[in-house]
């Protein structure tokens, strides 16, 4: 009786918001659903009767000519370079973001807010405006260019700009605060005196680092990968921008079926594909940080 | 009586367990890498010369360029707008919701509401972006409606759990006891929530609304998708802008935004901090 | 096991009345049922003889000073005295009359307008009291208010507090698990285990005159013998006369270490002990000592200056308790 009454009155004060995200978030996913299983209309759009031509497009193609089915190579292209770049900002946000985190958590007390604030700075700025500033260095007049040709180390500027190399760059300096943040976190949770233990059993730094620190702070290096590589995978304006109309990834792709390729169906079945990766990266994360019992918690 | 010789100075080397080979050189790289760019962004925006990679002297003829853009004042006012309404919008649901789901105990379906309220936080933008423009675009034929009411509904959205975060950390936090010793001396529990209660929860409110107000500034994707023909907010009308020949009026947009973003961000510390 | 089983107590008008008991007794959670927090599954309240069991919290004449005090933070900037006036709508001159009144009967004046934070201990402890008493309840209900403090503090704060029941009037509820606390200040006192209240009484009866062997161990130290009550009788195991009693059977005998006296052993009608050991302790001695059935028995000698009040180790002594001291306990 009283716990109905609970469950009633939670209920009653999340309506309004459940409200609003029933329509500006999670209900149009279901309609996403609906539109991947219909047919694509002449000028964008959908039209009955249901099909699985929106599914059967993700990954093969059809000739037009005699109707045989291959893989489609120009859609796992895409697929792969959003894969493989994700991975790579992963990880090179990591070698770069432990060091950095380890140094923001071994300042002095009173100057750690500082250098946290430092990093959260970037964390909040405009994606846009950091992706553009990324930009400015890399194009071919940009800080990088004009430095070295003034230097005379080069006579021509490096095509940075457009190639994945500009993507990776991009998503690297976009996303590093999101590998920080969680490792720092982890870090500043630890004790301390496990690695004067360490060095107390001989352990050499390398050795300290290997075998006491990234297995205590492994909560936060999973964390923040998954922090990483999610928005990464997911990416839209980072290689639009830097990447150029060639270089897709796999967000750029969708807007274009909803764009210029008015292949909403295709469109459709390709976010919903995204979804399903993501949420399977996210429960890859509930699995590895769930203590499964048993004395390694 | 003879001097003795002060002894020769020893130089004494402590044993730092939390050093780490060539970590403090990754890290200070890291942090000049990191402003570096932003740095680079914010001085062009001073540049007397129509470049990025030359500089002409001190100007702030692209902040007057900017400010005498139609475009831009319409696209800032529109951000500013959405921004307001949306963050007010989202804190008050926040509110409500955070005060249904930590006040209750534990109530079946509870985690069901969390879920819902977190979706923005894990659905890709790309994903929330078309879906929208799906939905959106089929309303928008049914009742012939082109207004801002769309891009303020998905602002609304997505800032919720931005806004809800810091107010249920809030709540989870508080002392239920005070609440007690208000209905102790009297207040009925309207007046010891309007009284204790909500005093209480105002810098985690605070906080929601700020984070919710950064939030949909920011927003390109989502907001991409949305609008209506005409409907650009600061973001969207820079990611025009890059189809184009670039120049620094650009820079002075973006160190703009930046500035409000650093003010806000710095507000938002400050109440936590005081009152965390 | 219930949190109250079948607690039945009447406290009078303008009472000091303290429950006893050690930690997870129930006595708390008597407070809070009588203070609204908590709504007992059976069983009735009755405040000046009407039913407030089902009144919420907010509806009845009681104020509680809590355990932690839950002064109200500043972002409510006006002053925690002023709020139980406010909500039941007092106009403006006399809140602040009051609130002057409450200042001046805690000793406060000086301090009024400070953040809770900048107060000290006992600074906040009297603003928790001149805000659960500045609405003028009919009962005040005080939930371990001295146990945050330290024992000098703790001291003073004693009589304090006894001194504003007397000049106020209202009726004390006061909890605690110390019993030099609840002997100091009460009237009456309940002493509780396990949900149940043992024993209800002045001071002096339960000290004294203890119900059950617990009240007797939770109060003051105390010897308990095994004995055997018969013929009206109660003699010990080794077959000397303690006590009379009209109980049969086998009993335990309680008596007081400090109501034990020193005679010689060769008196009549003493108990027969051999010392085995004594510890200065400043103001007394304590003596360990062992009766002829083998009990050990603990007496507490007040200290003479210049001399020992304990015979060498080994002598033989007798011991006599003082009239009254004896204690009959049914098993």
């Amino acid at each position: 009786m009283r716990r109905r009454s609970r469950a009633r009155a939670g209920w009653l004060l999340s309506a309004p918001a459940l409200l609003v995200l029933l329509v500006g978030a999670v209900g149009p996913l279901l309609v996403v659903l609906l539109y991947s299983f219909l047919t694509r209309g002449d000028y964008g759009g959908v039209r009955l009767p249901f099909s699985l031509e929106g599914w059967f497009r993700v990954f093969l193609r059809r000739d037009i000519f005699d109707g045989t089915v291959s893989l489609n190579t120009d859609h796992l292209s895409i697929f792969w370079r959003s894969i493989w770049l994700s991975l790579t900002t992963t990880l090179v946000t990591f070698v770069l973001g432990l060091p950095t985190a380890w140094f923001i958590a071994t300042r002095p007390e009173r100057s750690r807010p500082l250098w946290l604030f430092l990093i959260t700075i970037p964390f909040w700025t405009n994606l846009l405006i950091r992706t553009f500033a990324i930009l400015e260095v890399i194009r071919n007049e940009g800080l990088i260019n004009t430095v070295l040709m003034r230097l005379g180390l080069i006579s021509a500027p490096i095509q940075i700009l457009f190639t994945d190399w500009a993507t990776l760059i991009g998503m690297t300096y976009v996303y590093l605060p999101f590998m920080v943040l969680p490792l720092y976190a982890a870090i500043d949770r630890f004790d301390r005196r496990l690695l004067e233990a360490g060095y107390d059993l001989y352990a050499d730094r390398w050795r300290v680092l290997r075998r006491v620190i990234l297995p205590l702070i492994r909560p936060g290096i999973v964390a923040g990968c998954i922090l990483v590589f999610i928005p990464a995978l997911g990416a839209y304006v980072t290689p639009r921008v830097l990447g150029g109309g060639t270089n897709m990834m796999i967000g750029n792709f969708i807007e274009l079926q909803f764009g210029q390729g008015r292949n909403w169906p295709l469109g459709s079945a390709l976010a919903v594909t995204l979804l399903i990766a993501v949420m399977g990266a996210l429960l890859l994360y509930l699995r590895a940080t769930t203590p499964k019992g048993g004395h390694d918690g | 009586m003879a001097e003795t010789p002060p002894p020769p100075p020893v130089r004494r080397r402590t044993f730092s367990a939390t050093t780490l080979p060539g970590f403090a050189a990754v890290a200070v790289t890291v942090f000049v890498a990191l402003y570096l760019p932003i740095a680079t962004l914010v001085v062009f925006s001073f540049n007397a010369a129509n470049s990025m990679s030359d500089w002409g002297g001190f100007s702030l003829r692209w902040y007057e360029a900017a400010w005498a853009n139609r475009a831009v004042q319409e696209a800032a006012g529109r951000s500013l707008l959405i921004a307001t309404i949306a963050s007010l919008a989202s804190t008050v649901l926040a509110t409500l919701a955070a005060l249904g789901t930590t006040r209750q105990g534990p109530f079946r379906g509870r985690m069901a509401i969390w879920g819902a309220i977190n979706t923005p936080l894990m659905v890709p933008e790309i994903v929330t972006g078309v879906a929208l423009l799906i939905l959106f675009g089929t309303v928008r034929a049914w009742t012939g409606y082109q207004g801002l009411g769309y891009l303020v509904l998905a602002h609304t959205a997505f800032c919720i759990p931005f806004a809800y975060l810091p107010i249920r950390a809030r709540l989870e936090r508080m002392d239920r006891l005070l609440e007690l010793a208000a209905a102790d001396l009297y207040a009925s529990p309207r007046r010891a929530f309007l009284r204790i209660t909500l005093p209480l929860l105002m810098p985690g409110v605070l906080a929601g609304a700020m984070l919710a107000f950064v939030i949909s500034l920011d927003d390109v994707i989502i907001t991409e998708f949305v609008k209506s023909a005409g409907q650009d907010t600061l973001p969207t009308y820079m990611l025009g802008q890059f189809r184009r020949t670039l120049t620094p009026e650009v820079n002075a947009i973006a160190t703009a935004l930046l500035g409000l973003t650093l003010v806000l961000l710095t507000a938002f510390f400050l109440i936590t901090r005081r009152r965390g | 096991m219930r949190a109250l089983d079948g607690v039945t107590l009447a406290i009078g008008r303008g009472e000091f009345f303290t429950l006893l008991g050690p930690s997870g007794c129930g006595k708390t959670t008597l407070l809070r049922c009588i203070a609204g927090f908590e709504t007992p599954d059976s069983g009735r309240i009755l405040l000046d003889g009407r039913d407030i069991t089902q009144d919420p919290p907010h509806r009845r004449r009681v104020n509680t000073v809590f355990q932690s005090y839950a002064l109200f933070p500043p972002s409510d900037r006006r002053p925690d005295i002023a709020f139980g006036l406010e909500m039941l709508g007092r106009p403006r001159a006399e809140v602040q009359e009051r609130v002057a009144r409450m200042l001046a009967l805690v000793q406060l004046e000086a301090l009024a307008d400070r953040r809770p934070e900048a107060l000290s201990g006992g600074q906040q402890q009297r603003v928790a009291l001149a805000r659960a008493l500045a609405p003028q309840p009919a009962v005040l209900l005080l939930d371990e208010p001295l146990s945050a403090l330290d024992r000098k503090l703790r001291r003073e704060m004693q009589s304090e507090l006894k001194r504003l029941q007397t000049e106020t009037g209202i009726t004390f509820v006061f909890v605690t698990h110390d019993q030099e606390e609840a002997l100091a200040m009460s009237d009456r006192v309940g002493v509780m285990a396990e949900g149940r209240l043992l024993q209800v009484g002045t001071p002096r009866d339960i000290y004294d005159r203890p119900a059950t062997r617990f009240v007797a161990d939770f109060i003051g130290e105390t010897n308990f013998l095994p004995a055997m009550a018969g013929d009206g009788l109660v003699r010990l195991r080794s077959g000397e006369v303690v006590a009379a009693s009209p109980l049969a059977g086998p009993v335990t005998v309680a008596i007081r270490p400090e109501q034990i006296r020193l005679v010689p052993a060769e008196e009549e009608g003493v108990l027969a002990a051999t010392l085995e050991g004594a510890t200065y302790l400043g103001t007394d001695s304590l003596l360990r000592l062992r009766l002829r059935d083998g009990s050990s028995v603990i007496a507490r000698l007040p200290s003479v200056p210049g001399t020992d009040a304990a015979p060498p180790p080994g002598s033989l002594v007798g011991l006599r308790p003082v009239p009254g001291a004896v204690q009959v306990l049914a098993e």
